[in-house]
């Protein structure tokens, strides 16, 4: 009964482009922020951080990254994985030549140099699309996780190959290296999970995201009408890439602590994230949460419930649960290709005209 | 002919209802334009003057669209040249082409189906928008007052195609004719110097074209735009257009007032066929 415009008249323009124009929708936003800002970091343990919540806000961020690149400017591309490793490695490289450099900085300066790569990786984009882009940006995964193996400088010359994260920390809180409160760990994931979302909405809603939609739905009229396909696409590739290449700071310094690139930045990590925004929702920012948040859960449901509960052994749910994915993702691409968003959003339009059908 | 020297200035006058007719805005010179062996325009030759309704007809195939998409940018001619506003345009990407303000409609629906009415006429604009990527990203200072700004403008031509009621409905639901009128008021939205209508009513019962003749006339009075129109249905050309340009096979056959052009025996020639006897 409170999911209403009525009565909530907006007399700017300002008002009227914001992003939760339902007042309803507005609060719950605000709950939500206080929830995870108020509550969740004092109740949050070792494993909920690390099994979850973690994984998740980094989940999130990379598949905001990519929906812009795929379900905004619609240019497919299978190098996430080798993106994140771009950031994870331009991160690492940062802490250890800067040891006083504050570990934000560096995280920040991942996302930079992820995003220049992005650039240069997407200039293809230009003469090539769909499928054809796909398999450059499959040349990109490959190459990039060949380079971080086979240059001994970009790990520092360790001898197991591995990078691993030296103890960083803000505003005296530890929040890299061994030994780190789970609590801390969440806290900076979420600050940059959730200004980065805010800045994707900003984008997405802006000048920028028209003309990345423009050329998305149809890149000749867009060109027409003045839209620069260069600028666009190469916008939609440095922005993306920026937003993957934190995760990937995150994903190595703060989530993981030792990375060896191909485990943790190899093409399923590529395939993981694309699947994230089909179920989640092309086009979407809230589409990249609930993606992200579906396939981190999913596991752990899984886990937890057919091998603590049912007893059944630990590969056998690992196979059952590849079989969910796949079947989960051919039945949102025939059933509903705007995936859980646009159920959500579906749901919105019910609610508002509730409980009268029309 | 020395072609690097500007048209020579062409005496204005004012239309029987009133219109002003400025002097020539664009002029066509001697464009051909193959696609390997196949000559799609040849030698063709017209000017456009400032203010007017200019309307290009022809039989299925008669490269009249070919000719929109030279003007725009699309196609670069083979041979001849485009001038615009007194200098010879060169060789141009169709995004700069919009940027001399020079907007066009599509004869087969051309929106972008997964934005808004409003989104879409907004990108109309783009050739206008300025801010930054940060501060856009903030949403904050210069790129909020330009998208409230840009926001006013497009409420107005909005309100003037009378299209208030779908401003936030996703164009891929709506019907064709209202598409049709969401295509122009994105072209409008650019404010364009130079109009360029594909066949605005193809598809179109008899009210819709109606309507849509209005919105012609009506930009053409209260912006002052100049307009180009490729259209079929005859009463609707010999009823907006100021002078009409007649393409048969790639050629021209016709230039003139509507009246002149109804009269020509190769124009007839062309749409009823001769009788070879």
């Amino acid at each position: 009964m409170f999911y209403r415009e009525a009565g909530d008249f907006k007399t700017s323009y300002r008002d009227d482009s914001q992003t939760f124009p339902i007042g309803f929708d507005r609060y719950r936003y605000y709950a939500v922020l206080v929830l995870a800002f108020a509550v969740v970091p004092f109740v949050i343990d070792d494993y909920w951080a690390s099994a979850i919540f973690v994984p998740f806000l980094i989940y999130a961020i990379a598949a905001i990254g990519l929906n812009i690149l795929v379900g905004y400017c619609g240019q497919l591309s299978l190098g996430t994985g080798g993106f994140m490793a771009v950031g994870a490695y331009a991160c690492y490289k940062l802490m250890t030549a800067f040891p006083d450099l504050n570990i934000v900085v560096c995280i920040l300066g991942g996302g930079l140099v992820t995003a220049a790569v992005g650039v240069l990786f997407g200039l293809p984009s230009l003469r090539i699309k769909g499928f054809y882009l796909a398999v450059a940006t499959l040349a990109a995964q490959f190459f990039l996780v060949w380079l971080f193996n086979k240059v001994p400088w970009f790990y520092n010359y360790s001898a197991s190959g591995q990078i691993s994260a030296p103890a960083r920390s803000v505003f005296g809180l530890p929040v890299t290296g061994p030994g780190v409160e789970a609590w801390a760990q969440y806290m900076i994931c979420l600050v940059f999970a959730v200004v980065l979302a805010w800045a994707a909405r900003n984008l997405t809603r802006g000048t920028v995201g028209r003309s990345w939609m423009a050329i998305r739905d149809m890149d000749i009229a867009a060109e027409i009408i003045g839209v620069n396909p260069l600028k666009a696409k190469l916008t939609a590739f440095a922005v993306s890439s920026f937003y993957i290449g934190i995760a990937g700071a995150l994903f190595f310094a703060v989530y993981l602590g030792a990375v060896e690139v191909g485990e943790a930045f190899g093409i399923q990590k590529s395939f993981l994230i694309l699947f994230m925004i089909i179920i989640g929702g092309l086009g979407s920012i809230f589409g990249s949460f609930a993606g992200a948040a579906f396939l981190v859960l999913l596991p752990v449901l899984l886990k937890n419930v057919l091998v603590g509960t049912l007893g059944w052994p630990t590969d056998l749910t690992a196979h059952v649960q590849l079989m969910i994915v796949g079947a989960l993702i051919i039945g949102f691409l025939i059933a509903e290709p705007h995936g859980l968003a646009q159920l959500w959003r579906i749901g919105k339009e019910k609610l508002r005209l509730w409980p009268f059908p029309h | 002919m020395n072609r690097m020297v500007p048209p020579p200035p062409t005496p204005s006058h004012v239309t029987e209802d009133g219109r002003a007719i400025g002097p020539v805005l664009m002029e066509l010179r001697n464009i051909t334009l193959r696609f390997g062996g196949v000559v799609a325009i040849k030698d063709i030759s017209f000017d456009i003057r400032e203010g007017e309704i200019r309307a290009i007809i022809g039989p299925n195939g008669a490269g009249k669209s070919s000719m929109l998409n030279v003007i725009s940018g699309f196609y670069r001619p083979t041979e001849g040249e485009v001038w615009f506003e007194g200098a010879r345009r060169p060789p141009m990407r169709p995004y700069k082409v919009a940027r001399q303000g020079i907007a066009r409609t599509f004869q087969n629906i051309a929106l972008f189906s997964g934005m808004s009415t409003l989104d879409n006429i907004m990108t109309g604009r783009i050739t206008r928008m300025r801010s930054s990527l940060l501060s856009q990203a903030l949403w904050w200072g210069p790129a909020e007052r330009e998208e409230s700004a840009h926001r006013e403008a497009v409420e107005k031509i909005i309100d003037f195609l009378e299209i208030q009621h779908i401003r936030k409905t996703p164009v891929g639901r709506l019907p064709y004719g209202l598409q049709k009128r969401v295509e122009l008021g994105r072209a409008l939205a650019a404010e364009p110097r130079l109009l360029l209508l594909d066949e605005p009513m193809a598809g179109m019962n008899v009210e819709e074209k109606e309507d849509m003749s209005r919105f012609i006339l009506d930009v053409n009075d209260e912006f002052g735009t100049t307009i180009v129109l490729i259209e079929h249905d005859m009463g609707v050309v010999m009823d907006l257009s100021d002078r009409v340009v007649v393409m048969d096979y790639g050629r021209k056959i016709g230039d003139g007032p509507p009246e002149e052009v109804r009269a020509s025996k190769d124009v007839i020639d062309a749409y009823l066929g001769v009788a070879h006897d």
